[in-house]
């Protein structure tokens, strides 16, 4: 396949200016006042995307990812390095940033089009395809000030996604509109995997990315520390993540591990229907108390279940505990699940302890239903 | 949904490759340009149409303005003042078109960077276009003001020097060239230096001044110049030869006759047409140089812009 993105040996670094002296007569009389900070976003990335795929950018606020989607797109020039692309790219970055507002949505469709590079013609000839897509057809005349946001951001996708462009550059925008507008959004990104067309996706949302992406790679204060499968990169991904939380605890202590799980019956393999016990043992060195979260996943990146967290508190002892768990009848069907354990504070999201893949569940079905899991249906005939 | 269209499966092993790298030479900066040309007609209709927008006349206005400016003109330099220069009111006229293209073009430019960092941060296309819309739309008024001139003339049945006329397109591209120049260059200081906006202001009206707009060419200084051998020093300011080739087409006259003291006036340089055609081909060669000049400095300075936007 052919590479459409090269990016080689990318770094970018801001200059931070903690005063700015911006007016003359500030640069005039203190021509060198106002500290300023040297900050590397981008540090030597280097990967190429061939034709077709779809490639997540995953990392944490402040990795860089938007950075580095922004190098692609050519909002930003890098540092050092160069990105060479073929075939024409449409980036959402921040929808409808072009739009101007005293503009009706018709001529905001055609200003759009051509700040994505495209002429009059194209959109032209994918006008109705834009108007039909947005749901805007009795809005279009109208002056985009007067849209909703959610209709600004549906106009703005509409134009991005039907100027057909080889490259679709996503950056988290699929959290916007409704949750149907999401689904359109989504499936109209899945048609353009099937096209053979090329996607690169930032976000923070690892289901999103299991969900759509076929490879993904990891950032992590601008350097790149993954590049593969998604579940390899999303493992690397959480745990990454939770280093850093571990790092940057007050006081340095109070490090929890989650050693392992052993299963009661002494293996993970469960029967559809029936419950699993197994305990889970977590080291720690002084008393801490959290919420135990479980996450069961289908081997394909499918989250299957997660706990709710809050209904499952409990408070270690400094040194080794052993924490029971009960899966109550696992409504399953046959295949091997990958369970995910953590340890997150009472309140909030932070992660004290997280082991990804801690365990691979085996269930036994001898149904003939197929799918992720029963669901009894009979049928009348009235 | 699933059979996927002939043309979406095209490969792109033969499509150009596009590099993004820190700097970008003045060819590839170029091309960008003329590979974004509908962009920039786009960004000039949309400007004229937020302008308009909601006005019952509309792009009507943009023409009205000028023939009521010059109706005051009129008015007031040929009926109350009686300054004495016939037909002051088409000088006055022909020398301000250029002016007031060359003015909104460099006043609207210089902001226009800093007031849609909105766009520039988040969607990429050259930059300097945004300055180079600003000037576009200039152009469309400077136009509809000759059209408006040309009017005026036909009614008031002044002829203009129509063997000079072949000199408008020269002087009109060196003029469109200096101001997208000065437009470009402006528009990317003012992201770091923002008191630029302001001291734009007051050096335009400065340079306005030191232009001979609203007086002639042989009442300002040039003639003392001259004596001394300096005539070349007028002409450090390059809106000086346009302004007289302007003036020359269609005013015309180099010398009239006053109408209040029946004495001769001085107006324009009594140049051969060979003098003004060399003055204004070496203004093209001096406003192509300048372009690429202003274009290689936007370059340099595009590349910080995110930190001070």
């Amino acid at each position: 396949m052919t590479n459409v993105i090269e990016v080689e040996d990318i770094s970018k670094r801001f200059t931070i200016h903690h005063e700015r002296n911006q007016t003359l007569k500030e640069r005039i009389l203190h021509p060198r006042s106002g500290s300023s900070e040297i900050f590397d976003a981008l540090s030597d990335i280097n990967f190429t995307v061939a034709q077709g795929e779809t490639l997540g950018i995953v990392g944490h606020n402040g990795s860089g990812k938007s950075t580095l989607l922004k190098c692609i797109c050519g909002v930003l020039k890098p540092t050092t390095g160069q990105i060479r692309l073929r075939g024409n790219l449409a980036a959402l970055l921040e929808l409808g940033a072009g739009f101007q507002h005293e503009l009706s949505g018709r001529d905001n469709v055609y200003l759009y089009g051509s700040m994505l590079g495209f002429t009059r013609k194209m959109v032209d000839a994918i006008f109705d395809d834009v108007v039909a897509f947005s749901e805007l057809e009795h809005f279009i005349d109208t002056p985009v000030k007067f849209y909703s946001s959610g209709m600004y951001v549906r106009l703005a996708f509409a134009v991005a996604v039907n100027v057909n462009p080889d490259i679709l550059v996503v950056d988290e925008v699929l959290a916007v509109g409704d949750e149907r507008f999401q689904a359109k959004c989504i499936d109209r990104i899945r048609h353009f995997q099937r096209e053979g067309r090329t996607i690169l996706l930032v976000t923070h949302q690892a289901d999103t990315v299991r969900a759509i992406c076929d490879r993904a790679i990891v950032l992590d204060h601008g350097n790149m520390i993954a590049d593969g499968p998604v579940t390899d990169a999303l493992r690397i991904f959480r745990e990454r993540l939770l280093g850093d939380v571990v790092d940057h605890r007050p006081g340095g202590s109070g490090v929890v591990t989650i050693d392992g799980l052993t299963a009661a019956s002494g293996s993970f393999e469960v029967r559809h229907g029936s419950s699993l016990r197994f305990d889970a043992t977590l080291t720690c060195d002084h008393a801490v108390s959290g919420n135990l979260v479980i996450e069961i996943f289908t081997r394909t990146g499918l989250l299957v279940s997660r706990n709710d967290a809050e209904a499952a508190p409990v408070t270690l002892r400094p040194g080794v505990n052993k924490i029971g768990v009960e899966l109550a009848d696992v409504p399953l069907l046959d295949g091997v699940y990958d369970l995910n354990v953590g340890l997150v504070e009472p309140q909030g999201a932070t992660m004290l302890a997280w082991r990804e893949k801690a365990a691979s569940l085996q269930v036994l079905y001898d149904g003939r239903s197929s799918g992720v899991v029963a669901i009894e249906s009979s049928v009348t005939q009235w | 949904m699933d059979e996927p269209s002939s043309a979406e499966q095209r490969s792109l092993v033969a499509s150009p490759v596009r590099v993004v790298s820190a700097r970008a030479s003045l060819r590839t900066r170029l091309a960008n340009l003329v590979e974004r040309r509908e962009l920039l007609l786009s960004l000039i209709t949309s400007d004229i149409r937020i302008k308009y927008k909601g006005s019952a006349l509309g792009l009507f206005w943009s023409m009205l303005s000028p023939a009521l400016t010059l109706a005051t003109y009129y008015l007031v330099f040929s009926v109350f003042l009686k300054n004495g220069i016939p037909f002051f009111v088409v000088y006055l006229f022909s020398g301000l078109i250029v002016w007031n293209m060359f003015q909104s073009a460099v006043s609207s430019a210089t902001g226009v960077i800093v007031d849609r960092a909105g766009l520039v941060k988040k969607v990429s296309f050259p930059r300097e276009i945004l300055a180079l819309s600003n000037v576009g739309a200039s152009v469309i008024y400077f136009v509809i003001q000759i059209a408006v001139l040309a009017i005026f003339l036909a009614i008031i049945g002044h002829a203009p020097a129509w063997s000079f006329l072949w000199l408008l397109p020269i002087s009109f591209v060196a003029l469109y060239l200096l101001t997208a120049s000065i437009a470009v260059v402006m528009s990317a200081i003012t992201v770091y230096l923002r008191d630029v906006r302001h001291l734009m202001d007051v050096v335009l009206q400065l340079w306005f001044w030191v232009s001979p707009v609203v007086y002639s060419y042989e009442n300002s200084i040039a003639p003392a110049l001259r004596i001394r051998g300096l005539t070349a020093l007028y002409f450090i300011n390059p809106m000086t030869p346009i302004i007289l080739t302007f003036q020359r087409i269609f005013y015309v006259h180099t010398t009239v006759r006053s109408t209040t003291t029946g004495l001769p006036l001085h107006i324009l340089p009594t140049w051969s047409m060979a003098t003004f055609a060399s003055v204004n081909l070496v203004l093209l060669a001096v406003a192509i140089a300048l372009f690429l000049v202003a274009l290689v400095i936007f370059g340099r300075l595009e590349g910080n812009f995110e930190s001070e936007l």
